[in-house]
């Protein structure tokens, strides 16, 4: 797909998500995808990031802003020899600061806000915990897509237990906020009615876990329904963003086993959900020569006859005086002593085996994804981290 | 932190680090060289992704411990089963047909009193460390992200639970996993920018959030030096074009994929040193690193397991 590349994607979507495993370079695709975007189409283009590798962080200008939407500065782009017809943005996401927002945005009143703000369950849950994260990034997303600052949006997803919970997240959350049961939970303590049915659930509870505790659930329970309507109104239409025909998803996995599993556990999750598969990026990919039979040939033979190759290479005849100060064609720096250069020779044929067997493996990978051929990009492994500008951009036209 | 401590004499390690970095393969060969030593250990898996299976080749792992080779029991948490177990042995709960809504009004509870399902995870671990069903309990624990949270949560639960007997609970809890002599934290990074800079910021977070102890850092995936004195400018003359043409004349065939794929092993190797370099000085300086090289093998399984319990043997001087 060179010719395609994902940037026909860019220009008709107007959110790119990038999902897969942990540590495949999903946050450096969204980046890379970001920059090409802003570069190459123009417009306004932000991508919204978690946790990006601080370099380049620092690199985009992220590190003092966080949850703030802040534009790269254009220089940047100049610097890196990039024309940029557009703008880009890059926002951090903070999930303590948007909890925060969004009780701020959904309490009934000062009172409500502040008790939820300041009840222990509900500190924990933002502090401590990042089963929120995923909630938390749909819905930061969905409300600047709203906002319709920006011409695309390409989000990073974090690194989850399972790709799919943040697909779920919404539902969850709606699901969560309008069940019975909880309903049901917290009615005790509103009424302090104990019925004959959950009586002794609460006995139960009460011993393991103490009244106090279940105490503050129920508080927190019973504020977090004040925000009940504007929640699973606001997770509905966070689901119906995701679904929507402007979004679609990028998966992005390395060749090796658990990542590939993942990626196609992942495509199929999309294809389930009727959700629209972007492209698949095959990242960190060995160059294509690894697999050439006649080198692993050669390399055979430099690791078998190293030796003997290293004797023909050193024997240069003398050059014929005078011949070196006129520097003559044909003549060769001295290459090393003959021992020397054979274990060079048979270092670099056992390396060609090693890697080999690597890409190799990776080809099998690619093989099994290969069912969807028309949404594959590959991009290569570089041989140094991405973190500037320069290199998201190198990297960017691979994707492109 | 107790280096002077062997790393396999502790009773519980977690191993943790990003993504991906090797955490299961670590934490599966650490596990096999403790058995193959003589201890008798469990390892447990927290995500209940199957991964232990596929390393050890083990078949299905369940919340039941399983003997997958001699001395080596497997087992994937569950945090149901866990509640049932704690309920049981614990309470002297009878299983109970309530047991039913209890389990699903848990999984509420957890979603929004995040704690609990950590606690179960991490309690069902410490319990079987303190009744000593076994020598040694290596946990394939979750990724940095969420690792925090699990260890922690006996603490947390302390503060947010001020009576009941889950209060009594936590403090026995918070003994066992905050003794170093009992309980170490292992934290695999691969030499690369993100997981190097995961791993020292993780390595600050369980310092200020748990009480954990840290034990060692694996640094994994690390790839081969080519060249020893003097060879690197063998190779690079070689790399010249006529060189290469003279090379290519002597062995009949392409020279051109072989060298360059010497020359990007190089810059990988390099690229990466770098990084080594960075975990060497900002890591606390008494901390064990142990370096377990990059295999180049076709599939992995128990033999690649083997092989890095072999290199984290020799690491730890065995
Ligand atoms: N094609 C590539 N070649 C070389 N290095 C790469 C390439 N792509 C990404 N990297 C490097 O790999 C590391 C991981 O990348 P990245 O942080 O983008 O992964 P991620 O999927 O976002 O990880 P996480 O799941 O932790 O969020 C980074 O150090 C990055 O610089
Ligand atoms: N020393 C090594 N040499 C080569 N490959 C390795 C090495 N260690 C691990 N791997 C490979 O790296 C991949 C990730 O390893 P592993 O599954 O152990 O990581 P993990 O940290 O548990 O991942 P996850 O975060 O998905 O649970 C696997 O394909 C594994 O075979
Ligand atoms: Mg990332
Ligand atoms: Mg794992």
């Amino acid at each position: 797909m060179s010719a395609g590349g994902l940037e026909q994607l860019c220009a008709a979507r107007e959110i790119v998500v990038t999902c897969g495993s942990g540590g495949v370079g999903k946050t450096t695709t969204a980046a890379a995808l970001g920059a090409m975007a802003a570069s190459q189409l123009g417009g306004k283009v932000l991508v919204l990031t978690v946790d990006p590798a601080r370099r380049l962080a620092t690199a985009l200008g992220l590190e003092r802003f966080g949850n703030v939407e802040t534009q790269v500065p254009p220089a940047l782009f100049a610097e890196a020899g990039v024309e940029a017809r557009g703008e880009l943005w890059a926002a951090m996401l903070d999930t303590k600061q948007s909890w925060d927002d969004l009780v701020r945005a959904h309490a009934p009143d000062a009172a409500t806000r502040d008790a939820i703000l300041a009840n222990p369950l509900y500190r924990n849950i933002t502090a401590k915990f990042v089963q929120s994260h995923d909630y938390i990034a749909m819905e930061r997303l969905h409300e600047i897509h709203r906002s319709g600052r920006y011409d695309l949006i390409v989000v990073d997803t974090p690194p989850t237990r399972n790709a799919i919970d943040f697909l779920e997240a919404p539902e969850r959350m709606a699901d969560f906020f309008s069940s019975r049961l909880l309903r049901w939970l917290i009615t005790p303590y509103r009424s302090r009615l104990v019925n004959a049915a959950s009586k002794p659930f609460y006995t139960m509870a009460d011993r393991i876990l103490g009244s106090q505790f279940l105490a503050d659930i129920a508080e927190f329970f019973v504020l977090f329904q004040t925000m009940y309507d504007g929640f699973v109104e606001r997770a509905q239409a966070v689901s119906r963003t995701i679904a929507d025909r402007r979004t679609s998803f990028v998966v992005v996995s390395t060749l090796e086993d658990a990542p590939v599993r993942e990626a196609e556990f992942f495509m199929q999750a999309l294809v389930d959900r009727e959700l629209h598969l972007g492209a698949l990026v095959l990242n960190k990919v060995l160059p294509a020569w690894f697999a050439d039979p006649a080198a692993a040939e050669v390399a055979g033979r430099l690791v078998r006859d190293a030796d003997e190759v290293a004797g023909a290479l050193t024997h240069v005849p003398l050059p014929v005086a005078g011949e070196a100060a006129s520097g003559a064609s044909g003549h060769l720096e001295p290459l090393g002593e003959r021992a020397q250069v054979g274990r060079v020779l048979r270092e670099i044929g056992q390396s060609f085996d090693d890697y080999r067997i690597v890409a190799t493996r990776e080809r099998e990978q690619a093989a099994v994804l290969a069912r969807h051929p028309e949404l594959v990009v590959s991009v290569p492994h570089l041989d140094h981290d991405v973190c500037d500008l320069p290199g998201l951009v190198d990297l960017g036209r691979a994707l492109w | 932190m107790s280096p002077d401590l062997d790393l396999l004499e502790r009773r519980l390690l977690f191993v943790t680090g990003k993504g991906g970095v090797g955490k299961t393969s670590v934490a599966a060969a650490l596990a096999l060289l403790a058995a193959g030593r003589g201890q008798r250990t469990l390892l447990v898996e927290i995500d209940a992704r199957g991964a232990i299976a596929d390393v050890l080749e083990s078949g299905p792992t369940a919340f039941d411990p399983r003997e997958v080779a001699p001395r080596l029991w497997a087992m994937s948490m569950d945090t149901e089963e866990s509640l049932r177990e704690y309920l049981k042995l614990q309470l002297r709960v009878p299983m109970l047909a309530r047991i039913g809504p209890l389990a699903r009004s848990l999984d509420f509870v957890a979603t929004a009193a995040p704690g609990v399902k950590e606690i179960l995870t991490v309690g069902k671990i410490a319990w079987e460390v303190r009744e000593r069903h076994y020598d040694l309990v290596v946990v394939d624990a979750s990724a940095t992200g969420h690792v925090v949270g699990q260890l922690a949560a006996p603490e947390a639960i302390n503060e947010l639970v001020q009576v009941g007997r889950v209060r009594e609970q936590t403090r026995w809890m918070l003994d066992l996993l905050s003794d170093p002599m009992v309980t170490g934290t292992v934290v695999v990074a691969t030499p690369e920018e993100m997981p190097v800079t995961e791993t020292l910021e993780l390595v600050d977070r369980l310092e200020v959030e748990t009480r954990v102890p840290l034990a060692a850092v694996v640094v994994n995936k690390v790839l081969p030096e080519l060249f020893g004195r003097g060879e690197q400018e063998v190779f690079d003359r070689l790399c010249t074009p006529a060189r290469r043409h003279q090379l290519a004349s002597v062995v009949a065939g392409p020279v051109d994929p072989v060298i360059d794929g010497a020359d990007l092993a190089v810059r990988l190797r390099r690229s990466r040193a770098e990084h080594i370099t960075r975990l060497r000085t900002e890591l606390p300086r008494d901390l064990p690193l142990l370096y377990v090289p990059y295999l180049f093998t076709r599939a992995h399984g128990m033999r690649t397991t083997r092989s890095l319990a072999e290199a984290l043997g020799a690491e730890l001087g065995y």
